[in-house]
């Protein structure tokens, strides 16, 4: 710990000398790069980056992976088990699993990462407000208290309910389910970080509240937020799939993991494998996600490292 | 509560189906579902159907489910044993499960089994309920036929079909909060097996299994209390998914069953109570609080 603190303070000088001559490469390049590398070192967190890896890359380049569409529907090869022509079998209306699970990482890391995003902007901005600004605390935290006080999935469905079944509504969904948890967190940090002296000079010295909360406050209580963010990527995953099961998700023709199991489940009886395997990718997925949340933590906060 | 009542009822009018349209069908016209519209007060101003609303509320009434045509409250309390059961089963579960694995896990701290149970509770915590359902329908159901796949029988019918049948879904429900409980349980033990008081029990003589349960326990299980709480939550709203997984005629699949019917009183109604369930079962949550610990006072 204590070498951690003497890196960050040489870190810092040597910024003001690259200023100077401006040649050198960036310290704080170098800094990251060594936090990476402490990442990196934990094999548990190496593998699950990887596997992770994998899932974007499928995602990105699903057109090249998958063998063939993901709805083209070939009448003459319904329900047939995993062959050497469909590597992970067919479902009823003949089309290509793996081809659909590859796809399908598109719609579940879209979900994952753009929730994640909008709900760590609105979250932080209203954490903010709400533990800088005594005035708004009281109106902000108890409209978050209230969104909290259902069972995340349930409000999920029932804003679905309102707004009807179509990618770009669950993710309004989701939003707003996982903005009060930011919002929590990021007041939380603030409040914490107000008290601080460099906080209480900046105002002082009569910098804009905007201005303090933006360059001072947020940048300070990041660490926790972007850990929690890993998080809410596993979250937000596993309930786009349950949403989309439920049939208040995804449209149904669209391919999702949580739509397949959805299609898997009538037909466990004859074909496992329709089942089996998005629900493995979606476990393993949200699994890794998981566990690279955790190497973050161990990371940036050492304090918090597991006994 | 009346946030979420807002919230609630804002939602479900903010929709842009129209519940009169899809009682009457396609065939209807266009002067029928004025008609019906006005009958059903949805022509009227949004704050006046609010205050209707909350009056019912408040009278236990959530009016009539537009489907079903009978009212919410009777259509939900037909609803709510399976799941107010398969609820309490999953905490059974998780209970069951959660706290051994925790206690020894903290007794026997680095062993193989310590380092198992981490990996079982990182493993629950990802795996959705609902794979974990289908895997243990699959499974259990259809390759070994040892238990009943789905279906709900009432236990006041036949008890021992009752619970074969409630097996499954209690246990896909209650696994991933197990994982977490048994964590928190861990951790919580650790602190306290460094207590003096650990020590002066077993250097008096007291058999390490007593100490472990009698003095250690009972005070590592104090903050484990909070993450039940939490737990049920999370357990009601699981409920809902697997509920339908395993078609448990409980209050989830009724919610959503009622979807894509558009029956909004229904869908307000269950909203509302579960979420009024979950601020009860908070609230006693708080209240055995200070049973466990009698270091905090009320007042």
């Amino acid at each position: 710990m204590g070498s951690s603190s003497g890196r960050a303070i040489s870190g810092n000088l040597g910024t003001i000398k690259t200023d100077l001559d401006g040649a050198t490469i960036s310290p704080k390049a170098r800094i990251k790069a060594d936090w990476l590398r402490r990442l990196v070192s934990n094999p548990v967190t190496a593998i699950s980056l990887t596997v992770l890896g994998i899932t974007v890359l499928m995602a990105l380049f699903a057109p090249v992976i998958a063998p063939q569409s993901p709805t083209f529907a070939d009448p003459f090869v319904r329900l047939q088990g995993p062959s050497t022509d469909h590597l992970l079998g067919t479902d009823d209306l003949g089309r290509d699993v793996f081809s659909r699970l590859v796809y399908g990482a598109r719609i579940s890391l879209v979900i994952g990462i753009g929730v994640t995003l909008a709900s760590a902007i609105f979250g932080s901005i209203l954490g903010l407000l709400a533990g800088y600004v005594d005035r708004l605390d009281p109106f902000i935290m108890r409209t978050m208290d209230g969104l909290m006080a259902f069972p995340s999935i349930l409000l999920a469905i029932a804003i679905m309910a309102s707004l009807g079944p179509s990618t770009f509504n669950v993710f309004m969904a989701l939003t707003v389910v996982y903005t009060p948890t930011i919002a929590r967190l990021v007041r939380s940090t603030t409040l914490v970080i107000r008290q601080q002296p460099y906080v209480e000079s900046a105002r002082v010295v009569g910098m804009r509240d905007s201005h303090i909360m933006g360059k001072y406050i947020f940048p300070n209580g990041l660490s926790p937020l972007i850990v929690q963010c890993t998080f809410v990527v596993a979250f937000a995953i596993i309930s786009e799939a349950s949403l989309s099961f439920l049939g208040a998700g995804v449209p149904p023709q669209q391919p999702t993991w949580g739509n397949m199991l959805r299609d898997g489940q009538s037909l466990m009886q004859q074909a496992w494998w329709m089942a089996v395997f998005p629900g493995t990718i979606l476990f393993v997925t949200v699994l890794a996600m998981n566990l690279v949340g955790d190497g973050l933590r161990d990371t940036l906060d050492p304090r918090s490292r597991r006994r | 509560m009346l946030i979420v009542g807002v919230v609630v009822f804002g939602l479900v009018h903010l929709t842009p189906g129209d519940p009169a349209g899809v009682i009457l069908g396609d065939r209807a016209t266009p002067e029928d579902v004025a008609r019906l519209r006005d009958q059903m007060g949805l022509n009227d101003p949004l704050p006046l159907q609010f205050a209707r609303w909350i009056g019912g509320l408040l009278r236990l009434d959530f009016g009539e489910s537009v489907f079903l045509g009978v009212p919410v409250t009777e259509a939900l309390m037909q609803r709510v044993v399976p799941t107010t059961l398969l609820t309490i089963y999953a905490l059974i579960i998780q209970l069951a499960i959660g706290v051994p694995l925790g206690v020894l896990a903290a007794v026997k701290r680095g062993s193989l089994l310590d380092r198992a149970l981490t990996a079982v509770a990182i493993s629950g915590a990802a795996i959705p309920t609902f794979f974990l359902g289908i895997m243990l329908i699959l499974i259990f159901g259809v390759k070994l036929h040892w238990l009943p796949a789905i279906g709900y029988v009432p236990p006041t019918e036949d008890f021992t079909q009752h619970i074969r049948r409630m097996l499954m879904p209690a246990f896909s429900l209650g696994f991933s909060s197990a994982g977490l409980l048994a964590r928190m349980v861990r951790s919580s033990m650790l602190d306290v097996l460094n207590e003096d008081y650990i020590r002066t029990a077993l250097a008096k003589g007291l058999a390490g299994r007593r100490v472990v349960v009698g003095h250690a326990l009972r005070n590592a299980f104090i903050p484990a209390i909070t993450v039940i709480g939490t737990s049920i939550a999370a357990l009601l709203g699981g409920a809902v998914v697997t509920e339908t997984v395993f078609t448990i005629p409980g209050m989830g699949r009724l919610v959503v069953q009622s979807i894509s019917r558009r029956d909004y009183p229904i869908i307000q109604g269950a909203v509302m109570m579960i979420a009024l369930a979950y601020v009860l079962v908070n609230l006693l949550v708080d209240i055995l609080y200070v049973y466990a610990d009698p270091r905090i006072r009320l007042g």
